[in-house]
């Protein structure tokens, strides 16, 4: 009796990679999924932290996709890792802070590990040829495939057939014929093989998977590090970037102020760690200021957190500051006007 | 009475609460309990799934919002089956 092979399969919510594990599940294969969890995955987070009342609760997609093809998910936490696939990109970044190649590389070696540890025999991605200008290239595919380690144990069902033929095919482990030979940036082969699967309700990220593809939070990304000296992050860091609006009014400090009733419960968590303000002559948002500060820094701060309160265009707004000890004392503020906002407070 | 261990996910999000899950969950016994105390939202959705395709029992979901606390029988069936020889 032959063998039934075992493949562990990149998940990352999205359609390609959950089209590629059932491409090699319609093999016969055992299959298993892992997910990498950065710390700058755009699943999750941001749509827990800004949850709505009226809106649906929010899945965790890679796992929805699990459970659509019925195989395990294995959540692997690769924040501590990433930092060096981050701060030393060897290929260098894209258009904003995501270092892809690297990355890609990094998950596929991570991927590798596991199916080693774990007695797998290979290991598949939903890479497709000219899908994404930066990884997924053709001449990139080699390298991503050679630097991970992986090399001809690493199958693309999904344009395999671009492809030299890789370990399993060759061994017959699976059907070379039954892959796919997609290529390029169009979406419409995999919307043709989605709806054949009858694929209902999948994820349809636009942009990339991680929020270092954001232009807006790169930004935010290279102020932290510009401000710290120093490139080192914690989780906490690159969380906070997501949530709220930033704004530096001054280079030793930066206010992180919610936008929303979901901002200000997520950064209450954060109080014991930060100088925070709130407004209590008006309903308005929870601030943190991220930096040392006097007291004409945060009279400042006030003003600036009063503006974004429904006191905006009060006369004075009562503002209640505390600090990390949790002292706390009111500053009657005059709301700053819009024209004191410089736009490059904005982060 | 099963023995049962307790897990403070509370304040963590998608998907933190199910890797501290996962990663417990991997060092208990067959048969013991873990109680997992959430606040994500998301946890509504995705703990009963997880433990669907690792075949857990859950036993119990207590919910008083924010906070959802679930109950979950561990299976003998987490870890990935090795019946197959290594890779050669
Ligand atoms: S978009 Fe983000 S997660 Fe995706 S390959 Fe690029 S850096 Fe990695």
């Amino acid at each position: 009796m032959t063998k039934r092979r075992k493949a562990v399969a990149l998940i990352s919510g999205g359609l390609d990679s959950m089209l590629a594990a059932r491409v090699i599940l319609d093999q016969g294969c055992h299959v298993e999924g892992l997910n990498f969890f950065t710390g700058f995955c755009v699943e999750g987070h941001t749509h827990a932290i800004r949850q709505r009342e009226h809106k649906p609760i929010k899945r965790n997609n890679a796992l929805w996709v699990a459970g659509e093809l019925g195989i395990k998910l294995n959540f692997v936490d690769v924040v501590e890792e990433y930092k060096h696939v981050l701060i030393h990109p060897k290929h260098g970044y894209g258009a904003n802070l995501n270092p892809c190649l690297d990355c890609k590389s990094f998950m596929v070696r991570k991927g590798y590990e596991w199916m080693r540890a774990n007695e797998f025999d290979f290991l598949i991605t939903g890479e497709v040829i000219g899908q994404r200008p930066m990884s997924q290239r053709r001449g990139t595919m080699p390298v991503i495939a050679r630097e991970s380690g992986a090399g001809d144990r690493l199958v693309r069902p999904l344009c395999a057939k671009h492809l030299a033929p890789t370990l399993p095919e060759r061994e017959g482990w699976i059907d070379r014929d039954k892959l796919y030979a997609f290529n390029g940036r169009s979406r419409k082969p995999q919307i043709a093989l989605a709806a054949k699967y009858d694929f209902k309700d999948y994820a349809q990220p636009a942009g990339g998977c991680c929020f270092l593809t954001d232009k807006q939070y790169s930004a935010k990304l290279r102020d932290l590090w510009r401000t710290r000296h120093s490139r080192d992050y914690a989780l906490d860091d690159i969380m906070l970037l997501k949530v709220g609006r930033h704004l530096r009014p001054r280079p030793h400090f930066k206010l992180i102020i919610a936008r929303e009733q979901g901002e200000s419960n997520f950064l209450e968590g954060y109080r014991y760690q930060f100088t925070h303000l709130r407004t209590i002559s008006h309903p308005g948002p929870l601030a943190l200021v991220d930096g040392e500060v006097d007291t004409d820094d945060l009279r400042l701060a006030a003003r600036l957190l009063a503006r974004f309160s429904k006191g905006r265009l009060a006369n004075t707004v009562h503002v209640q500051i505390a600090g990390h000890n949790q002292a706390s004392w009111t500053m009657e503020v005059a709301p700053l006007t819009p024209s004191a906002i410089p736009g490059h407070w904005y982060l | 009475m099963s023995p049962r261990q307790t897990l403070d996910a509370r304040h963590l999000l998608c998907p933190l609460p199910l890797i501290r899950v996962q990663d417990r969950v991997q060092t208990m016994l067959a048969g013991t309990l873990l109680e997992v105390s959430c606040t994500d939202p998301g946890t509504l959705h995705d703990i009963p799934t997880w433990c669907r395709l690792y075949g857990h029992r859950l036993l119990h979901t207590y919910r008083n919002d924010p906070l959802l606390v679930f109950t979950i029988e561990v299976s003998g069936a987490h870890a990935a089956p090795t019946d197959a020889p290594a890779p050669g």
